[in-house]
């Protein structure tokens, strides 16, 4: 709807002023407490408010969620912001009281409502939060001059033990990787010159363009397409120091690529594919630090599994999706599960790759129970502990299954 | 005969009501507003809630017609817009040689005329003279790709879809839009700014209840009283796909058919396939399961009579 057509028809039929007022100062509440609500959401609210057949305030309260909500996830923040704005009056002093309280004691309290503080912070200014932002360092440059030899040391290096500048190298290696991931043919069509179909619609376009003596048949075939990536990390103890930088290598592939559906776990499942999303890689990584409680705790790989099965998987692994595992597989709590997770994943999809950290050790055989429970159902089984394993990595989403990596290999090994 | 859109959301509801859809007020409300403000009404959530049933009964009790565009991936314009029926076109070119007929501009008209124009369900739905807007069901939205979903986009906000070679076809009265997603994929913001928005869940037991008598009042009401229950508390459990509403009329109906009165363990398990749709659900359901719970419900139903 054109924003700029409606104000004639509020001429038409006035609202009383009060209630417009109320309705956008609500508007302006619910986007500074996230929800993205512009002014054709606010003028459809008007509007719908004018239709005249509200009876109660839950008829008010739908007629606004109608209007302004477009997520699911964005009810908790609505429901609540309604009954602050509009239920009790009394409410918002309580509110403002809590607020004015927070600024004035040290923030040790105890941590309130995580949607209440969000809320107040929206509801009055939003000053005293962005004051407590760090100011952005400067950018340091990074030091690029690094001789050919100290580079290829730095490749086969292992991330755990690399000094801090060296991992700081690492990084910036990481963030200049590019992929290139192998496409799947997707249902639509496209023009091409040599394509096995013929185009109907440009064939007879192209002969009245000739006037239709001649009908040169023009041709088209099926497009192609990367398929979507999810990728499914460990972020455990045991891995934490892995999955650090891999999450660097994670950042580069979710700016560089759409549909890729990032999920972190330990001893639950955290989707931080919006975390992610951040062009800055320091912003990234500290929102993705605040969204997820188990850094370095323990691991529960089959109960995790088994909730992106039950929660994410039907709505994630779509149009021939590909998933990438990154974990050392040693959950010592219960393999059935794992392995029937697996299994339920691999049914959902074409392509199961699985990064172990692990496999840095000459002598590493697949025998602790976990990873014996994984291993049948994935397809490919590679390292990831330096630069070069990372960079084979995206060699290998750029081609077919090798066979080298193959996981087929490593059980008759264990076998042997 | 068309009817008027109605004028109140307890009308909306009534009218919901009169084919045996057991709307709950907030659904009449989101109804009534797209209605009345002539907006495409997005709904989303679980397979088998009523999210396709409501456009149905909508065309149904406005007496409009119902145009269905059911979305797959590689949805493309020519079979979701329009496409031109090549082979007669084939045969007209073919004829235009045999007369003699040598103007190009002519036989370029004669050639792209309406009459040789395949109208699929968009063109459809937009085509309708006023007076007769049909209602437009968009069904699974999610299982096609952005492409199609910016595309649509357009034919959202201005109703009118564009044909190089006869121009620009514009809607004389909106249809009433209604789409539905499963989420299996994120639909993309700018289309759901365009919409409005209603997330249909399950119904709560008393609602659920007055669904089943609704649709199917041949089961009695003992039984009625215990699929719903059971059902709900399926739901609350920890199975990989929940049973929809669909599933539970489908089982009442299997239910009756075999004349049961009520349900016993045995019947359950051998009719689990009608409600429980993956083989997991079903062997954790099979055998102690499905008589634990159907003790416990026999229970809540003894206590709620006493009461």
């Amino acid at each position: 709807m054109n924003p700029f057509s409606t104000p004639a028809n509020q001429n038409q039929r006035p609202l009383s002023g009060r209630l417009a007022d109320n309705i956008m100062h609500f508007a302006r509440v619910l986007r500074e407490a996230g929800i993205p609500v512009g002014p054709g959401a606010v003028l459809d609210a008007l509007d719908a408010a004018m239709m005249g057949s509200l009876r109660t305030r839950d008829d008010f309260y739908w007629t606004l969620h109608a209007v302004f909500v477009k997520r699911r996830d964005q009810r908790e923040v609505f429901d609540q912001a309604f009954h602050v704005f509009w239920k009790k009056p009394k409410m918002l002093e309580q509110l403002m009281q809590l607020f004015f309280h927070q600024v004035a004691r040290d923030a040790g309290e105890k941590a309130k409502q995580a949607g209440f503080r969000r809320l107040a912070e929206a509801m009055f200014d939003a000053r005293e939060s962005q004051s407590q932002q760090r100011e952005k360092k400067d950018d340091i440059e990074i030091d690029a001059s690094f001789t050919a030899s100290a580079q290829e040391v730095l490749r086969r290096k292992d991330f755990e033990q690399m000094t801090v500048a060296e991992q700081a190298e690492a990084r910036a290696a990481i963030a200049r990787l590019r992929l290139l991931r192998s496409e799947i043919m997707t249902r639509r069509w496209q023009h091409a010159q040599d394509g096995a179909a013929i185009d109907m619609r440009r064939t007879l376009k192209g002969s009245m363009r000739a006037g239709g003596h001649f009908i040169d048949l023009a041709r088209r075939e099926k497009a192609w397409r990367e398929p979507p990536l999810v990728v499914l990390c460990d972020i455990s103890g045991s891995c934490s120091n892995y999955s650090r930088m891999f999450l660097h290598f994670l950042h580069a592939l979710t700016n560089d690529r759409d549909r890729v559906q990032v999920f972190l776990f330990g001893t639950r499942l955290t989707n931080v594919t919006r975390e992610l999303k951040r062009r800055d890689i320091d912003e990234a990584m500290a929102k993705v630090s605040g969204a997820v409680k188990d850094w370095s705790g323990g691991t529960r790989i089959g109960t995790s599994l088994r909730e992106f099965n039950y929660r994410w998987a039907r709505r994630v692994l779509t149009q021939g999706a590909e998933v990438l595992i990154m974990t050392d597989g040693l959950d010592r709590e219960d393999t059935d599960t794992l392995a029937n997770e697996m299994e339920r994943l691999r049914r959902q999809t074409k392509r199961i790759i699985w990064l172990n950290p692990l496999l840095r050790y000459d002598g590493f055989e697949a025998v602790a129970g976990g990873i014996r429970a994984m291993m049948p159902h994935v397809d490919e089984f590679r390292p990831v502990h330096s630069l070069d394993s990372l960079r084979d990595l995206v060699v290998a989403l750029a081609g077919p299954a090798s066979g080298g990596h193959g996981a087929r290999n490593w059980i008759r090994k264990a076998l042997h | 005969m068309t009817k008027q859109v109605p004028t109140s959301i307890d009308d909306t509801l009534k009218l919901l009501r009169s084919t045996g859809y057991v709307a709950g007020r907030v659904l009449a409300t989101v109804a009534f507003l797209s209605l009345k403000m002539g907006r495409p009404l997005f709904l989303e959530g679980e397979a088998g809630v009523g999210k396709t049933e409501i456009a149905k009964v909508l065309a149904e009790t406005l007496g409009r017609k119902l145009i269905r565009l059911q979305c797959y991936e590689g949805l493309d314009i020519s079979s979701a817009v329009y496409e031109w029926n090549y082979a007669a076109q084939m045969i007209e070119i073919r004829l235009a040689e045999a007369s003699g007929e040598l103007d190009r501009g002519r036989l370029g008209q004669d050639i792209f005329a309406e009459r040789f124009l395949i109208r699929r369900a968009l063109l459809q739905a937009l085509d309708a003279p006023k007076g007769e807007a049909p209602v437009l069901l968009i069904d699974e939205l999610d299982r096609t790709d952005e492409a199609f979903e910016a595309f649509l986009l357009e034919v959202l906000s201005d109703f009118q879809v564009t044909i190089p070679e006869l121009g620009t076809i514009r809607a004389a009265e909106p249809p009433i839009v209604i789409i539905t997603s499963n989420r299996t994929r994120e639909v993309h913001d700018a289309l759901k700014r365009r919409c409005l928005y209603h997330w249909v869940g399950y119904p709560d037991a008393r609602r659920e209840l007055e669904i089943v008598r609704a649709r199917r009042p041949g089961a009695s009401e003992t039984l009625a009283q215990e699929v719903v229950l059971f059902v709900q508390s399926l739901r609350g459990g920890d199975l990989y796909k929940a049973p929809g509403v669909a599933e539970t009329l489908d089982w009442v109906t299997a239910l009756h058919e075999l004349d049961a009165m009520s349900l016993d363990p045995q019947t359950v398990n051998d009719t689990l396939g009608v409600l429980l749709k993956y083989q997991d659900d079903i062997s954790r359901m099979q055998g102690t399961e499905a008589k634990r719970i159907l003790d416990q419900i026999k229970d809540e139903i003894r206590t709620m009579a006493h009461t």
